[in-house]
């Protein structure tokens, strides 16, 4: 797709974190045993005043203030996520009105675990192509949850991005997507249930693996690329040790996945991983740069992009909203005990 | 507060969302929340008030840190709230974010940012808006 | 042309946690005592003026006139019923509204009463209904109590004029010391400073010691033309001065947040009426539903100067035998504060003194008193200056 692609974009992580070692503490698990064997550190956690929404709309706004277009002229919000605030209710209209982009807006609300979010960047793309909007705003964020005690406790994070796409003055090419989607209940979470529920070791070969293998294939196919074609490739990230793997397995190596795979230091932001890895790509991306982003999603699915980064990156202000790293510095520690009052865990499902 | 009491809340989404206030047409004060008509210019400025975004741009006056929470706010303590002039004139009370406690001064630079303020019960409306966080002073 | 009106009668009923009174109980048997101690028959009263802040919340009850008319025993004489509200500051206006009945000729006696019943509710609830006396949409909405915004006054005035947390604590040290010589106040024990300092912060500055508790009570004066007043009673008191302002209902509207200006203007009106100053008052009871309050109450009735406050207070010139005795009955701290009732049991401390009646209690040739009321955080004031006659 010529000259459809990523016009701005914004990140948005909590800065209250926990570490891996204090929650295995809290569990009666070696510390170093957890942190060395999922390859994560620390986690992002959201304040009891801090949700999807309102992480929605920090990122929005800061993709806004990177760039000088009128509000009014963004004609839609999408935005993807598995922890909405509301079962019915959605947040892009929150995040319309916070943004000054209504009423004359196409909203709905994406599901798809952890690739809600790039779904909504291929409904924003095709809507834009077609002429039926100048600007789409897709969104992924989370502020996932995980049942005390659970192995997703160590991951499940809160954090999301905001992509601006449209046709002018495109900083990065959405050259080409594709998806691949089956019915694969590896991991999810029933209506009204607090706390997803997972297949154990299923979701690694049947589900992440290959989901993800199979559509990197079939994007390389279709724009006939190598991985060595790449500066840089972003896989979801559930956790810091299945992104290195599936690279490998690919044939990326892992100076090339390095600036997108944050899990290690903020967890799996779920909806906001893969756009999170992506924004902090873009964060320090140069013109010419050719991308690689693929997303996963339980149930199950993968989105794949083909990504070149164009001259207008030089001449978007990122200074103008945080970027990635400095919202990761930005950060408090917070114990075990608050962790589980914040996260309400100590209230009955 | 009176729980399920909807429209009250949803009438006040611009000011809480994206801090819109009003201006007085002829001594162009600025008043948030907006104002019918403005004190001082009364009738003269009846029709000619007109609505203003603000930057959401301020500094302290003076703050509390609250111990004991109300209704609504239960398991949020402590939290601080301030009494803040916006530097477009008006002044406003509001709680203060990502900032430690003791860290909070009289004549502190803040930020408008954007949170849940609170919820009619686990069942009822999610009520968002305005909290402020200190800004970085550039080195 | 306005006539001179006086008070020949009070009655107050204890302030505390009373159980076993309800809200009908507590504004019947403060009308009885006061109308036993002004000799009036039932048949001379023209009218009731009541002021409850919130018995729609504490008690589930509106329409609060007609029920006070026909506890007090006066429905089958249809005698007019008017309840008034302004927060806090209801009694005192349930008293200025007695008073314009009867200085223009209208009425010749009225009963004013105050009452509240705020313990038939959860604690919380009873914090929650005061904090309707806040913006509910800009400070309540967002987090605020109410102790939370008179904290922010206390933390403001610390910044601009170096008042002290001790000097917080001695106005509560001296109103629990004055409460012990109160037979009607809800606490009688004097609190030592380092209880006040250490107790649990509310909103900081202040702690739970530095806030006045939750009340019940009532209290109730009769009002008459003072050229009739010695048919009734030879100690009669005059109202010589009443005032009343209002101010912007949030305190982030306010043109300084140290001073209320309500205070500053129903007092000016007041003292004008009066033709008197500051320095003539002997007694006053002020508005001390927090220790800030009375310091802020001190400096904008003009005792002392702005910003002076705290230094009264380690002067001690507003102690029992101080320049000015403030909160002799124990104030809101240490007699309590049933809400509405509070404005009219002021102004029943002040006949006490001024009849000579206030016992251990009692300021040396006390001839003019003052009393101040405020509505939640200064959005209303109301000041009267009675002297014995």
């Amino acid at each position: 797709m010529k000259n459809i692609g990523i016009v701005s974009y914004g990140a948005h992580i909590p800065r209250l974190r926990i570490k891996s070692s204090d929650i295995a503490k809290a569990w009666g698990k070696d510390p170093e045993t957890i942190t060395s064997g999922l390859g994560i550190i620390e986690k992002s956690v959201p304040s009891p005043d801090q949700d999807v929404a309102t992480i929605s709309v920090e990122a929005a706004r800061a993709a806004l203030a990177r760039i000088n277009i009128d509000p009014q002229d963004i004609g839609a919000v999408y935005v993807g996520s598995e922890s909405h605030p509301y079962a019915v209710k959605p947040t892009g209209t929150i995040v319309g009105e916070a943004i000054g982009a209504t009423p004359i807006l196409k909203v709905a609300d994406y599901e798809f675990a952890c690739k809600a979010g790039t779904a909504a960047i291929q409904t924003c793309m095709a809507l834009v192509k077609s002429g039926m909007v100048k600007y789409g705003l897709a969104i992924g964020a989370d502020t996932s949850q995980a049942a005390p005690g659970d192995a997703l406790e160590y991951a499940a994070s809160a954090g999301g991005a905001a992509f601006i796409i449209g046709k002018e003055k495109v900083i990065a090419n959405l050259n080409e997507t594709c998806s691949f989607t089956t019915d694969t209940p590896d991991f999810w979470r029933r209506e009204g249930r607090k706390y997803p529920a997972h297949g154990g070791r299923f979701t690694g070969a049947p589900a992440y693996f290959r989901h993800i293998m199979s559509n990197a294939k079939y994007l390389m196919d279709l724009v006939d690329t190598k991985p060595e074609d790449y500066d840089y490739a972003i896989f979801h990230q559930p956790n810091g040790k299945f992104p290195l793997r599936v690279a490998k397995m690919l044939g990326f190596t892992t100076d090339q996945v390095n600036q997108g795979l944050l899990c290690p230091i903020i967890g799996n932001t779920y909806s906001g991983a893969s756009m999170l890895g992506f924004a902090s790509v873009l964060d320090i991306a140069k013109p010419g740069n050719r991308i690689f982003l693929t997303s996963y999603g339980s149930g199950a699915g993968s989105d794949a992009f083909d990504i070149t980064v164009t001259n207008y990156i030089n001449e978007l202000p990122r200074e103008k909203a945080p970027l990635v790293s400095q919202l990761i510095e930005k950060k408090q520690y917070i114990d075990y005990a608050t962790y589980a009052k914040y996260r309400d865990l100590l209230y009955e499902d | 507060m009176a729980d399920g009491a909807v429209p009250r809340f949803w009438r006040e989404i611009p000011q809480r969302y994206n801090l819109i206030s009003n201006q007085c047409g002829s001594c162009k004060k600025i008043y948030f929340p907006p104002r019918e008509s403005c004190p001082y210019c009364r009738r003269k400025s009846m029709g000619k008030m007109k609505e203003l975004k603000l930057k959401g741009t301020g500094k302290i006056l003076t703050y509390s840190i609250i111990h004991t929470a109300p209704e609504h706010f239960e398991g949020q303590t402590p939290y601080p709230i301030a009494i803040i002039k916006l530097d477009e004139g008006p002044k406003i009370t509001a709680q203060i974010v990502d900032c430690d406690l003791d860290d909070i001064k009289i004549g502190m630079r803040v930020k408008s940012t954007f949170r849940k303020i609170q919820e009619d019960g686990y069942m009822g409306a999610i009520h968002y808006g305005y909290k402020f966080k200190p800004v970085e002073v550039k080195k | 042309m306005m006539r001179d009106v006086a008070i020949i009668g009070v009655g107050v009923t204890k302030f505390g946690e009373l159980w076993d009174k309800s809200f009908r109980n507590l504004i019947a048997e403060a009308g009885s005592k006061a109308i036993l101690d002004s000799g009036i028959s039932g048949k001379e009263i023209d009218a009731l003026y009541v002021g409850s802040m919130s018995a729609g919340r504490f008690v589930g009850q509106e329409h609060v006139g007609a029920l006070v008319a026909d506890w007090s025993g006066f429905a089958h004489m249809h005698i007019p019923a008017i309840r008034v509200e302004s927060a806090c500051a209801s009694g005192g206006l349930a008293v200025r509204q007695g008073y314009f009945s009867v200085a223009s000729g209208m009425n010749d006696v009225v009963v004013v009463g105050g009452v509240e019943k705020m313990t038939d509710v959860v604690g919380d609830e009873a914090t929650d209904t005061l904090a309707t006396g806040l913006d509910q949409e800009w400070e309540a909405f967002f987090g605020a109590t109410f102790p939370g915004i008179y904290a922010m006054i206390a933390t403001r005035h610390m910044y601009d004029y170096g008042t002290t947390r001790e000097q917080l604590a001695k106005v509560a040290v001296k109103n629990h010391a004055n409460g012990a010589l109160n037979p009607y106040a809800q606490f009688k024990r004097a609190i030592p400073l380092d209880k006040v300092l250490k107790s649990p912060i509310t909103a900081y500055p202040l702690g739970m010691l530095d806030c006045s508790p939750v009340s019940d009570g009532a209290a109730t004066i009769i009002l008459c033309a003072a050229n009739k007043a010695k048919n009734y009673t030879d100690k009669p008191v005059k109202i010589i001065g009443t005032g009343q302002a209002s101010d912007t209902l949030a305190l982030h509207g306010r043109r300084d947040i140290c001073t209320f200006d309500s205070t500053v203007y129903a007092a000016k009106k007041a003292y004008k009426q009066a033709k008197l100053q500051p320095k003539d008052i002997d007694v006053a009871e002020v508005h001390d539903c927090f220790t800030i309050a009375e310091i802020l109450a001190i400096e904008d009735l003009g005792f002392v100067k702005k910003g002076e406050g705290g230094k009264a207070v380690d002067d001690k010139i507003t102690t029992l035998d101080g320049e000015i005795p403030v909160n002799t009955s124990g104030g809101l701290k240490a007699k309590g504060h049933p809400v509405g009732a509070t404005g009219v049991a002021q102004i029943a401390e002040i006949v006490m003194q001024l009849r000579g009646e206030a016992d251990q209690r009692q300021v040396k040739d006390a001839k003019i008193g003052l009393t101040h009321n405020v509505g939640a955080v200064g959005a209303s004031c109301i000041v009267h200056i009675l002297e014995a006659i």
